[in-house]
């Protein structure tokens, strides 16, 4: 069941399938390198928990990760809990989904709209393609939408959203470029609350987690969207790339302390066979992964649910 | 986040310490704590073992084992193993005999291409070209007004062609016409972000690539991508052979570990980093720098460039005679604080220091950007008479001053009795130290420096 801010959402029947299809390539470079390295052995070996380490580090699932998920194996090898090489591809497994499910968490309730959204994250990441996908899940869904072109800093990042604006048929509240965010922000809002939607979403400048002002510009964000409408923002997504390496644990830490993320939206996942570092950063940040972006279509953007994510890469 | 490696090193090696000389075995927990900082630098596994060979050989060779202190030598011979992977020289650009030299940008969705095609014209022309930047992205929405817009606002030439053209190869043949006519030296193709496995766009880029027969094919790389990095270069090597890789978002905190992965795999160089959102931050790229920040050992000699870059040479010179006089006043405070502000965040110019041994302590620090603007506002708020000399600034004084500046008089004191101690420290080094010290050397007749020291 998945949870939206808007209570539970019915099943999607063909969720599945298109998550099967859009991690087809970290099947291929997780799963199936698991079995290649556990096919055939009998005995757990050195040699075995060296491939097993080198296939899981090569999924960007980082090294402590890694280590852990080896060292229970070793335990249970240990204890002769565990002997056959043939059970290591369910064990893995297991730990993955425990992993994932622990930092699962549902959204606020908003009892009252305009739920806000705020999408946050580094230069590149998927930011503007993300809110452009989401606004088309809204609409799907019978929620009117606003968008808020609260990047102003970008060349062309207002004409980007309102493209995606015109796609999704979902209005855009701008100002030019250069002004400021919070401004934009208070606007949008308050134009939420005239015309009644449901939802407004909210593009923000891509930065980078080291420049201690952008932080602060996000914080004082918040500020301003918390003093238009009680409890907003409601959500903050943090949109990572799922090609980034090791770093994404670091966006993901100090964007948390800034800006409060309430969840990740991990963008371009059909294209990395490393999509790892979900794993990563459930079990390092215990931050909940929302949505997951697998296609340059604008239904291309699944919500997250780790069993049915594990299943998509398990189960053939 | 991370540990530094020569502390992890230097951690491993404390029970040798008078040994002096590195077996097998102590050598394996420290290739073990190699490997982990290299994966956490986002090095490439396959690279990163490969390497660890390497080390492991050269490390039990003879060379180590006149090694004053082990972990030196030992982070000695990684970094030495890596440079000779990204090579030992800094790369430049190619330029074609028969202008102009078309430049194909290449990438991932969102590694920075626009941007960075917008920073190398500008760094073109001010190295003497004259680029012309043309965006045949007619898939991303707003891709093309994006480099528009960066063009206009660095002051490049664009070629922008006709707004509803959707052929990617038509924008760049008519661009290319364009650039002849015009006499402009080298075009800049800004292309579509795809993905490595996008057979359609790649085979576009492939016929890009026959028509316009670039000198340079420019892949550019997010410095935070992960394991990954080897896939997508490596693929857009295969089809398209790369020339040079420009590595971007090196401003951020990531290692860039993937510089190591893209030139192993590809074994093309790196040429440019991109270090920051103005249009003037990119930089050519430095193999030794780059090992030293993937090992997290500070980049000193960035800093110290860039220290020479920003700072006001004739300033300097002034504020030397100024301490060596005991001269030193509020106000020449004030200007050193503002030169230091110059050079960026102190934030930037901390990471840029390596953190071992006296330094060490440095990663724990806080920074509080605002300190200097606070100094400079109490500095700003006294006459001018306080300013030239403080010891007349009293009670009242101080309370008008924080009033004007917006502090506390708390601040004020603090900032006086950092002044105080400032020049105190001055005093003893020029009137004592170098004074002294200067003074007794005799300079034979005709020392052509004799009359810059002083006297």
């Amino acid at each position: 069941m998945i949870q939206t801010l808007f209570g539970a959402a019915g099943p999607e029947p063909s969720l599945l399938e298109k998550l099967k299809s859009g991690v087809q390539k970290t099947r291929a470079g997780l799963v199936s390198a698991l079995e290649d390295a556990i096919q055939g052995k009998k005995e757990i070996d050195a040699d075995l928990l060296d491939e097993l380490e080198f296939t899981l580090l090569s999924a960007d699932i980082g090294v402590r990760t890694t280590n852990e998920i080896l060292e229970r194996i070793r335990q249970r090898v240990a204890r002769h809990q565990l002997d056959d090489a043939a059970e290591l591809r369910g064990l893995i497994r297991e730990r993955l989904l425990e992993i994932l499910q622990a930092s699962e968490r549902a959204p606020v309730r908003v009892e009252e709209p305009p739920a806000v959204v705020l999408v946050v994250g580094v230069n590149g990441s998927g930011k503007t393609t993300t809110i452009g996908k989401l606004a088309q899940r809204f609409r799907n869904e019978g929620r009117s939408t606003l968008l808020c072109a609260a990047d102003t800093f970008r060349a062309a990042a207002i004409e980007q959203l309102e493209i995606w604006g015109e796609r999704t048929g979902t209005p855009v509240i701008r100002q030019g470029p250069g002004s400021d965010p919070s401004a934009v922000l208070f606007d949008a809002l308050q134009a939420a609350r005239a015309r009644r939607v449901d939802c407004v979403i909210v593009d923000t400048a891509g930065r980078l987690q080291t420049k201690e002002n952008l932080m602060a510009e996000l914080q004082k964000m918040s500020r301003t969207a918390a003093k238009a409408i009680p409890g907003a923002p409601h959500e903050v997504l943090l949109v990572l790339d799922a090609t980034t390496g090791q770093n994404g644990l670091e966006q993901a830490r100090k964007f948390t302390e800034s800006s409060r993320v309430t969840g990740i939206v991990l963008a371009k996942l059909d294209g990395t066979a490393k999509g790892g570092i979900v794993v990563a950063i459930a079990r390092e940040l215990d931050l909940p992964i929302r949505y997951v972006g697998v296609g340059e279509k604008a239904d291309d953007l699944l919500p997250f649910d780790a069993g049915k994510f594990i299943e998509s890469l398990f189960e053939k | 986040m991370f540990d530094n490696l020569s502390e992890k090193l230097q951690r491993v090696f404390k029970n040798l310490r008078g040994e002096g000389k590195l077996t097998a075995a102590n050598m394996e927990a420290a290739l073990r704590e190699i490997r982990m900082a290299l994966l956490e630098a986002d090095v490439n596994f396959k690279v990163v073992k490969q390497l660890i060979e390497n080390i492991r050989e050269k490390a039990m060779g003879e060379e180590v084992l006149t090694a004053l202190s082990p972990s030196e030598q030992v982070v000695k011979i990684v970094h030495e193993e890596m440079i000779k992977i990204l090579g030992s020289h800094e790369s430049r650009l190619r330029f074609a005999n028969d202008p102009p030299s078309v430049f194909l940008i290449v990438g991932l969705q969102g590694s920075g291409k626009t941007t960075s095609a917008g920073k190398l014209a500008r760094w073109l022309s001010r190295n003497g070209h004259r680029p012309m930047l043309v965006s045949v992205d007619v898939y991303r929405p707003a891709a093309r007004e994006q480099l528009k817009v960066i063009a206009r606002e660095s002051g490049q030439t664009i070629y922008e062609g006709a707004p509803g053209e959707k052929q990617p190869l038509e924008l760049a043949r008519a661009a290319r016409m364009e650039s002849v006519q015009t006499g402009r030296d080298v075009l800049l193709v800004d292309t579509a972000g795809r993905l490595h496995i996008d057979d359609d766009l790649m085979t576009e880029l492939q016929q890009l690539k026959e028509q316009l027969n670039p000198v340079e094919i420019l892949f550019v790389a997010d410095a935070m991508t992960g394991q990954d990095a080897v896939k997508s270069a490596g693929e857009f090597h295969r089809r398209l052979g790369i020339t040079g890789v420009i590595l971007t978002k090196m401003d951020g905190d990531a290692r860039g570990g993937a510089a190591l992965s893209i030139r192993h795999v590809t074994g093309q160089p790196l040429k440019f980093v991109g270090v920051g959102e103005k249009p003037d931050a990119l930089e050519p790229f430095h193999p030794d720098r780059a090992a030293s920040r993937i090992l997290g050992m500070g980049d000193i000699l960035s800093l110290i460039e860039k220290a020479g870059q920003e700072l006001d040479q004739k300033k300097a010179v002034e504020m030397q005679r100024k301490l060596i006089e005991n001269d030193f006043t509020l106000e020449d405070f004030r200007d050193q604080m503002r030169q230091v502000r110059k050079l960026g965040s102190l934030g930037s110019l901390l990471d840029m220091m390596p953190k071992v041994g006296m330094l060490k302590d440095l990663k724990n620090v806080k920074v509080d950007e605002g300190e200097i603007g606070r100094v400079v506002a109490i500095i700003d708020s006294m006459t001018p008479r306080e300013r030239d000399n403080h010891m007349i600034i009293n009670g009242s004084r101080r309370r008008r001053i924080a009033r004007g500046s917006g502090t506390t008089v708390q601040e004020v004191n603090q900032l006086l009795k950092q002044y105080a101690t400032a020049r105190k420290m001055m005093k003893s080094l020029s009137g004592g130290f170098l004074g002294r010290k200067m003074g007794k050397m005799k300079m034979p007749p005709g020392f052509p420096f004799g009359d810059m020291l002083g006297r």
